[in-house]
């Protein structure tokens, strides 16, 4: 059992629970997650580690109410128990020195685009974060990123905070700054993390101006060890395993259609137990 | 009464009608009066040829002898001298192919039915194998247990399960590592409840704990600990039993389209995550209504007939006949009579999908029987221009797995062959020195006894390698 020590609402939608997991605290570095199933009947869900503290021997876990499961982790309090995590699963993002890195977090992926931005900060990396949001109250994490960012841009859907607009539009402004000046060069690389669909734009985007990008992807699990391949995907058009090939892919090489017809492969179960 | 020699008593079933209603329980096993009169049937051969044919060699004799004496907890010890898992063995071995396929009495096409006296002597006796256990460990445990060596075993399934039990028996301190939340490895995820109920896993796993092994749930080797960790955390070897879990597909255009599943992703959503009591477990499987399920191995079976079980249209959909089928007889029966509908001498060759991703049909090839290939069956070849499409929403692939990749790759030294397999010598001993490996992880997909087989043999070459380690070092 894992207890947890902490709980906070950071919205309406968002939940942080800081849990008591030594063994997975001691091990975990940025860009990975674990499988957590809330109580005996539960299913396996990933969730991508925000944060960590080796010395409190916590792991911290954001995530929004959206589904069957995450509200009933959501649901728990201070001082409950989580049934079973395991962890750290996946590759760790590959964190090196390579100058300027652009890191974008849309909506409850901005708990996921932290660490990662800490992670290159602390390598001497001059890091710029682009974090979106539909509205103002959705936007999390953002005190925690200005401390890790060098720079930091936050968009709305809705204007109600930030500039309105998408990630993207500030990502395009950057690199047309870039286009004009003489004394400035595009980012080494672009990292990005949210709904697909914002992934899918950015990584187009960046593309046309061959700078490397590279994308977290969130497909269907279920052992999360590489022995299922429900969360397979398409990248360069072979097919990978998220789990245990990724969850870090070339978002230039990822067949992102696919992915978001994949995850919605359980539309109609998920309807059928919210009403249970 | 007729000659008791001339019958073999069958087992009784669920009716086929009634059990695709339900995940209970095919086989009923047998009661007492049968087992006794099939134990009665042994002719107690001196030379003992069943023996020969069980991968763990139980002293079949001898225990069918204390059966039909009504000696049952004294059979289900005997048994338990060589097997820690007979409620298993009892229930999926392929006996047929192994002491039974020994049995003197197949002169007259009547063995005897070993699998199912084994699983009588272990369903009669499960409520007291922890105190069997305790028995056992205690008259074999070493009286100081502070100074006991540690051993790690990686996967409890089979062969991990196996190994752990007779380190235990020979006084090691061991401790399993499961990445899962629940031991049992592929007989808890892969096997259905009506073949081999989890409630019987759980208490052959809590016999092996109740030898003093110490289970640990949600750790995975590699990642939560390496190797290198476990030796630095005093263990002196460490068993490498992570099995073959590695799904493989065909190849074909289409199987990345919703509702293509994985033999292993179907068999772990429906009995290790309990998907077929959704909505009260919350792992959900979908599968449209009508479902093809490829490939002829038990695996195969197995996933058609949960999806019947699910109240939808099957078809098992296989290249050769059902001659060349690497499934049991008695599953294959077990199948048609339950309705899956077999489509034989038939290939797949692309799944296609609709405009929101799912699958809307499967298209296949007929086939025909050519020259025999290097297994000895004949080799199927496509009859050009009949080409059909088989109007199905679901596709599950069961075409085998391959070895577990993650350990080896990120433990370096641990060397592998081309096929995915752990390199080990003949003591079971990998590229590493004081890892082990054995099981599906050395020989690719195969049989639970076999898999119990090399844990076996590997505990006692971990034993060896202890001693003349801690020999060399005084």
């Amino acid at each position: 059992m894992f207890t947890i020590k902490d709980k906070e609402n950071l919205n309406n939608d968002t939940v942080r629970i800081t849990v008591e997991a030594p063994l997975i605290a001691d091990k975990a570095r940025a860009g990975q997650f674990v499988v957590v199933i809330v109580d005996e009947k539960g299913e396996r869900i990933p969730l991508t580690l925000s944060n960590w503290d080796r010395d409190k021997k916590t792991i911290t876990l954001i995530f929004q109410n959206v589904g069957y499961s995450t509200k009933r982790l959501g649901a728990l309090a201070k001082g409950d128990s989580i049934a079973h995590i395991l962890g750290p699963l996946g590759h760790p993002t590959e964190v090196k020195n390579i100058g300027t890195v652009v890191c974008v977090g849309g909506g409850v992926g901005i708990a996921e685009i932290y660490p990662v931005s800490k992670a290159f900060k602390e390598q001497g990396n001059r890091v710029i974060g682009i974090i979106g949001a539909r509205s103002k109250d959705l936007l999390i994490l953002e005190n925690e990123m200005k401390q890790v960012c060098d720079e930091l841009f936050i968009t709305t859907d809705d204007g109600s905070y930030g500039r309105k607009g998408f990630v993207t539009d500030v990502l395009k402004e950057l690199f047309d700054m870039v286009e004009k000046s003489t004394h400035t060069i595009y980012p080494g690389l672009v990292y990005a993390i949210g709904p697909v669909p914002m992934m899918k734009a950015v990584s187009d985007f960046t593309k046309d101006y061959a700078v490397k990008t590279i994308v977290s992807l969130n497909p269907i699990m279920v052992d999360a060890t590489g022995m299922c391949a429900s969360c397979r995907c398409t990248v360069a058009g072979k097919t990978v395993y998220g789990c245990v090939d990724g969850p870090d892919f070339d978002g230039h090489s990822v067949d992102f259609d696919e992915l978001q017809k994949r995850l919605k492969l359980f539309k109609n179960e998920e309807r059928i137990i919210s009403q249970k | 009464m007729k000659n008791e020699l001339s019958a073999r008593n069958k087992v009784r079933q669920q009716d086929a009608l009634e059990r695709v209603k339900n995940f209970f329980e095919v086989s009923l096993g047998y009661s007492k009066e049968e087992a006794r009169q099939e134990s009665s049937r042994c002719l107690q051969c001196k030379n003992s040829p069943c023996v020969k044919g069980c991968p763990v060699q139980i002293d079949i004799p001898a225990f069918i002898k204390l059966v039909k004496e009504n000696k049952i907890e004294e059979a289900l010890s005997k048994i338990k001298e060589k097997n820690n898992l007979p409620a298993v063995c009892g229930r999926v071995c392929p006996q047929e192919s192994q002491c039974e396929a020994l049995c003197v009495l197949n002169n007259k096409k009547v063995p005897i039915n070993i699998g199912a006296l084994e699983r009588y002597a272990a369903d009669y006796g499960i409520d007291r194998l922890s105190v069997i256990g305790y028995r056992l460990s205690n008259e074999n445990r070493t009286p100081k247990t502070e100074h006991r060596v540690k051993a790690a075993v990686v996967g409890s399934g089979p062969a991990g399960l196996t190994c752990a039990a007779d380190l235990a028996k020979m006084g090691y301190a061991v401790t399993i590592f499961e990445s899962l939340h629940l031991a049992g490895g592929v007989l808890v995820y892969g096997i259905p409840e009506f073949r081999l109920p989890k409630n019987i896993v759980q208490r052959e796993v809590d016999y092996i704990k109740s030898l003093g092994v110490e289970l640990k749930t949600d750790v995975l080797i590699g990642r939560t600990f390496t190797i290198e960790e476990l030796f630095k955390e005093g263990f002196k070897a460490i068993f490498v039993a992570t099995g073959a879990g590695l799904p493989q597909f065909l190849g074909i255009p289409g199987e990345n389209l919703a509702r293509v599943y994985s033999a292993n992703e179907f068999l772990t959503r429906v009995n290790l995550m309990k998907a077929y009591k959704f909505p009260e477990y919350a792992t959900p499987v979908s599968i449209g209504s009508k479902v093809a399920v490829i490939g002829g191995g038990n695996v195969a079976l197995d996933c058609a007939r949960i999806a019947l079980r699910l109240n939808k249209e099957v078809a098992l959909v296989y290249r050769r006949t059902r001659n060349e089928m690497p499934a049991r007889i008695e599953e294959i029966e077990n199948a048609l009579e339950e309705g899956v509908s077999f489509k034989l001498l038939t290939q797949p060759v692309r799944i296609t999908g609709d405009s929101l991703g799912f699958v809307n049909g499967l298209e296949c090839i007929k086939m025909e029987l050519g020259q025999p290939d290097e297994s000895g069956r004949r080799r199927p070849v496509p009859v050009e221009g009949s080409n059909f499409i088989l109007d199905v929403d679901t596709v599950i692939a069961a075409i085998g797995q391959n070895p577990n990749p993650l350990l080896p790759k990120v433990t370096s030294g641990l060397k592998t062959n081309k096929n995915g397999t752990i390199c080990v010598g003949d003591n079971f001993m990998t590229a590493i020195p004081g890892v082990f490996a054995g099981g599906d992880i050395i020989t690719g997909a195969d049989t639970v006894i076999q898999a119990m087989g090399a844990g076996k043999k590997a505990a006692l070459a971990i034993d060896k390698y202890i001693k003349e380690f801690s020999n060399t070092k005084t």
